[in-house]
């Protein structure tokens, strides 16, 4: 925890965002620890693939295109009130969780509306033994379906905003190609040659 | 280009096929144990991604070209929503696993798995083609 706040001040102040975008890998890493020991395997799995993995390269793809460099904008006033508003909501979120139930505690509601259903039951009605999938897949398995569908609509989104400049590209090379191929019609020796 | 990283060039050429198969062991062992569709899915595209950054994207569009991926995308979909039709059509309701087979248990473990592959194959086919998408704009180098 002690890590992810340094990494966190450190994204905040260092201006090359190349470095920032690796101490967000590591940020996700050390989260990704931070679930393994809260027991939430499937959850760290996830988080070390997609934030520490995934994301880190495409934060990088997206650099290449961009630049390295963060602009400076905004005046000192600026920052301060951002650092105001941020300071107010962090402290009204953790205001909030006073009223969670302490960690493990057996008499919290979520051990208490289907959790137990679905611990004692699931292997019986599903016959899977991880308990995660069976949930996951089954009974909420149009949750899952709606996930699904927000990852096709992402790639989709994707395509139709960056896929369009590389059609564009591509025909643009097409159309060299047929312009060289239409030269090498033209000197056929040079084909022999090579 | 081909002759610089030799060394990362080598190991990860050892790496990617574990990888591709640990992606397929988390798809098909998700049942036992951590892991699942979106896990697998992510290591696998993963993989092709680790391949694209070492040997060029346009090496690894060869491999898998873009229009291999977009169709995988839609039938990862696909797959996912027609299991559920299938439950429909068998007299249940939609995305029912029980009717898929004699067995109840045996129509949900069909049907987990079936759902699951959905996910997996959507799932590594947004990476990689996002990925693809990202990389290819630099097109200079």
């Amino acid at each position: 925890m002690l890590i992810m706040g340094v990494m966190a001040i450190a994204i905040a102040r260092i201006r090359d965002l190349f470095a920032v975008s690796m101490l967000s890998g590591i940020f996700s890493l050390t989260a990704a620890a931070a679930y393994v020991v809260l027991d939430a395997v499937d959850v760290a799995f996830t988080e070390a693939a997609v934030g520490a993995g995934i994301s880190t390269v495409l934060m990088l793809g997206t650099l290449a295109l961009t630049t390295r460099q963060e602009k400076v904008t905004g005046g000192k006033s600026k920052g301060t009130a951002a650092f105001f508003v941020v300071a107010v909501t962090g402290a009204v979120l953790i205001y909030g969780t006073f009223d969670m139930p302490r960690y493990g505690d057996p008499i919290a509601p979520i051990h208490h509306h289907v959790a137990p259903r679905y611990l004692e039951k699931s292997f019986g009605e599903v016959g899977m033994p991880n308990v995660v999938t069976s949930v996951l897949a089954s009974y909420r398995s149009f949750d899952t379906l709606g996930e699904v569908f927000v990852i096709f609509t992402a790639a989709t989104g994707v395509l139709a905003i960056l896929g369009r400049v590389g059609r564009r590209r591509r025909e643009d090379e097409e159309a060299d190609e047929t312009k060289t191929a239409r030269t090498e019609d033209a000197s056929p020796d040079k084909e022999t040659a090579s | 280009m081909m002759h610089r990283k030799v060394v990362l060039r080598v190991v990860s050429k050892f790496l990617i096929p574990p990888i591709l198969l640990f992606a397929l062991y988390v798809q098909f062992h998700g049942d036992f144990g951590p892991g699942g569709g979106f896990q697998a899915g992510v290591i696998f595209g993963a993989a092709f991604i680790l391949y694209a950054i070492l040997f060029g994207v346009e090496t690894a569009k060869k491999v898998l070209p873009p229009w291999v991926t977009r169709l995988l995308l839609v039938v990862g979909v696909l797959t996912y929503g027609l299991c559920g039709v299938a439950g429909l059509l068998l007299g249940g309701n939609y995305l029912d696993y029980n009717v898929l087979a004699h067995d109840p248990l045996h129509g949900q473990h069909y049907g987990i798995l079936i759902v699951e592959a959905g996910v997996g194959i959507t799932v590594a086919a947004a990476m990689i083609t996002i990925f693809n998408v990202f990389a290819g704009q630099t097109g200079e180098d």
